[in-house]
């Protein structure tokens, strides 16, 4: 038993990038308080070049996440909702004070959250057998359509919910085989640093998901615009910035999903509807006979 | 080059068309004058003045907007699903009865040799009909779950280098779904378009459901940006495409776009030669290289290059050039002065950025657009004919020595619409068009379309797909949606 006259260990929070845990290189950090104002901690503050490192680190995880098989795949998110499990009070505290829940709630929430990834888990090895199909062309062809992963995919994740939501967000862009760089919640974003020690330690591959701590406001447009993101997902941009997000986004014509008018009920179903914007169908023609 | 045979002209009759002077608009199951200036159509082998078309001002594209969402609201949406697919099977049927005279009238506006406008275009626009048409029906097993809903009035902007078959594409599926359309014909070619609506009123589709609005950029502009349009389906240039996503960014419109490509068409050296030829000529040279996914980059083994090239420029002494209605025309006439324009300008940087170019000796007539097959060899990766989309019959051949380079290259583009692969080898197409980062691939075989088959790009060559079930998807919402 630890006394009560122990002084804690703190946690110095910083980023992750391409499997590591490295500060922000421009030195710099917020303040993160809790929801009655209590501070909680300096978290590294992401710069634009921290973002431009995410892309690089997801690019370079891209062809190894993408070639593993589904079952692979599944596997290693189910293993993400097992070492979630083993952290479970932590992250109940932690989003009870980011987002100044009550116990029950907070649990509930982190339930949903540890579930969520098992359903996705269960999805990988589906995904080509509801979205993809032979098609009975008229000649003497095989020809086949296969779901495959858009690339990099940005994410401002949602600013309200901080852990099922990231998770919302993050995990469907996972299953479909993608990779990722996500800008967390700004003022919520401790579960998200302790989801990062989750993702290390779960066989999920370096550079596979990259967090940054900071500020969409800011990360958005760099990500919107960067010629090397295939997709980006707008759920948490700051209000009246993600039209100009979306203009941005046009001009390497990227995959955009539009941010609801306001944070939605992450607890439902969320059906195809978050990995279907990241998919690409590749039709074959394989010759028969000839 | 002499050919072996002497080929006497065998051209198709004209007279099966009857083009009027000029043309309105088609609104509300009306043709009506449109407001805008109106502008020529000219017959490209000729530049002979097809008739004189109206472009339809903002104000006109909002007449059929509101013409589109009334139909949507009082007849098409409300009609029995069934009936609206034999509306369908109705216009399928129409064109299938009236398709020489579609041919003949594609050829005309477009340039295309009739061999392909007969053979290809307008059976496949036909077929494309007959297969949504079956759709219409059977909603609930599309994969949206039960009760997928329409999205309501599509607004619709295509290209010049398959009119009809475009507008098949976008319309076919977009009335399955049961939404209604304003499309937009490309500004060089909208007779067929005019034909079609002819069609519809034979069919007795209900006024307002299909909705012409001809014009040039402007009249696409209104009818994306139009604020009671809830999808816009584009299909066109990169370029165009960039500016139609910034136009809808911020609105609750639903966007499919197919641009343009750079497609590789590999030849491994285990490729049946002679067939590949076939391949790579029809990859490029079909519809004068105006394909969004023709086979414009020939990535061939390195060992195998010189009999390639030789098999293939012997080919290509064979094709003929000329009159887009003689039943023996290969290769028709360039759309437009400001497309030959653009091919010329490609094709001379090419030539002083190194690559060699090649030509056979071809007569070309004395008037209209014309460009003869061109082929460049010691093509680097870096050239702008090896990264830009010429849009032309213009190859570039590049080589490679393993598959993995092989990859490597045909991946090295912005674009990502289709790829070809030539081989034997069963297990090595697999495998190759698993690593390919495209839309669509071709194995022993190019530019095939089927309407059950998915069609559709990655990267910067667009989002969304049209053929298929996955084609329906762009023009419903589920419940959940």
């Amino acid at each position: 038993m630890i006394g009560n006259d122990r002084l804690a260990v703190r946690k110095t929070y910083k980023l992750y990038v391409n499997g590591a845990f490295p500060r922000s290189e421009s030195g710099r950090t917020y303040e993160v308080t809790d929801t009655k104002g209590h501070f909680h901690g300096n978290v590294a503050w992401a710069s634009r070049k921290d973002a431009r490192d995410a892309v690089v680190a997801a690019r370079g995880a891209f062809a190894k996440w993408s070639g593993a098989t589904a079952y692979n795949r599944g596997q290693v998110l189910y293993r993400v909702a097992e070492v979630m499990e083993g952290r479970h009070v932590q992250f109940c505290e932690e989003v009870a004070s980011a987002e100044g829940l009550s116990t029950s709630k907070a649990r509930a929430a982190v339930d949903a959250a540890i579930d969520r990834w098992v359903w996705y888990a269960g999805w990988t090895d589906k995904l080509a057998a509801v979205l993809g199909g032979s098609n009975p062309v008229a000649g003497p062809y095989f020809d086949f359509s296969t779901p495959e992963p858009t690339g990099v995919v940005a994410v401002l994740a949602p600013q309200q919910s901080s852990l099922l939501g990231l998770v919302s967000v993050l995990a469907p862009v996972l299953a479909t085989g993608n990779t990722a760089v996500v800008v967390t919640s700004k003022e919520r974003p401790i579960p998200a640093v302790t989801l990062a020690e989750v993702l290390a330690t779960s066989d999920v591959p370096g550079g596979v998901v990259n967090l940054l701590t900071g500020d969409a406001e800011e990360l958005g447009p760099w990500l919107a615009e960067h010629a090397d993101v295939d997709g980006i997902d707008l759920t948490g941009a700051p209000a009246g910035r993600a039209m100009e997000f979306e203009r941005e986004a046009a001009g390497t014509i990227k995959r955009v999903v539009r941010p609801p008018a306001t944070e939605p009920d992450w607890t439902a179903d969320p059906g195809l509807t978050r990995m279907t914007p990241f998919l690409e169908t590749k039709t074959v023609w394989h010759p028969m006979g000839v | 080059m002499t050919s072996l045979f002497e080929y006497a002209p065998a051209p198709e009759s004209r007279s099966i068309v009857s083009i009027a002077p000029s043309y309105g608009l088609f609104i509300d199951g009306e043709f009506v004058d449109g407001t805008g200036e109106s502008f020529k159509t000219v017959n490209p082998a000729t530049e002979e003045v097809l008739s004189e078309v109206s472009a339809a001002s903002e104000a006109d594209v909002d007449r059929a907007v509101r013409a589109a969402r009334k139909a949507f609201e009082k007849t098409w949406g409300p009609m029995r699903p069934a009936d609206r697919g034999k509306y369908l099977f109705r216009i399928a049927r129409l064109l299938q009865e009236r398709a020489r005279e579609f041919a003949v009238l594609e050829s005309l506006d477009n340039g295309k040799p009739i061999r392909e406008s007969r053979d290809v275009d307008v059976p496949l626009a036909a077929a494309h009909f007959f297969y949504y048409a079956g759709w219409a029906d059977k909603l609930d097993h599309v994969g949206l779950g039960t009760r997928p809903r329409p999205l309501g009035v599509a607004g619709q902007v295509i290209p010049w280098n398959f009119p009809l078959l475009m507008l098949a594409w976008k319309v076919a599926p977009a009335l399955a779904a049961g939404n209604t359309v304003v499309l937009k014909p490309a500004e060089t070619t909208p007779l067929s378009a005019l034909l079609f609506a002819e069609v519809c009123r034979q069919a007795d589709l209900p006024a307002g459901v299909v909705n012409i609005v001809t014009g040039a950029g402007d009249t696409g502009r209104a009818v994306v940006e139009h604020g009671d349009v809830d999808k816009v389906a584009f299909t066109g240039s990169t370029e165009v495409g960039r500016s139609i996503a910034r136009a809808v960014a911020g609105t609750a419109k639903k966007l499919t776009l197919e641009l343009g490509g750079k497609a590789a068409n590999i030849v491994f050296d285990d490729a049946p030669i002679d067939q590949a030829v076939e391949g790579i000529v029809q990859g490029i040279f079909f519809n004068q290289g105006h394909v969004c996914c023709a086979g414009s980059r020939l990535l061939v083994q390195e060992s195998i290059h010189d009999e390639v090239i030789a098999s293939l420029q012997r080919r290509i002494g064979t094709l003929r050039v000329g009159d887009p209605l003689d039943k023996n025309t290969d290769i028709g006439a360039i759309n437009s002065a400001e497309q030959l324009a653009r091919i010329r300008e490609l094709s001379d940087i090419g030539e002083a950025e190194g690559a060699n170019r090649w030509q056979p000796a071809c007569e070309l007539p004395d008037r209209g657009f014309w460009f003869p097959p061109t082929v460049f060899t010691d093509v680097s990766p870096a050239h702008r004919i090896a990264r830009d989309e010429v849009f032309g019959p213009v190859l570039s051949v590049l080589t490679f020595r393993t598959p993995d380079e092989a990859v490597a290259k045909a991946n090295n583009t912005t674009y990502g619409l289709s790829a070809g692969i030539w081989s034997e080898k069963g297990s090595r197409i697999l495998q190759i068009a698993n690593q390919l980062r495209a839309g669509v691939v071709w194995a022993n075989t190019f530019n095939k379309f089927d309407p059950t088959s998915p069609f559709g790009g990655y990267k910067q060559s667009g989002y969304g797909r049209e053929g298929g079930r996955h084609g329906l998807a762009a023009y419903l919402k589920g419940a959940d949606q």
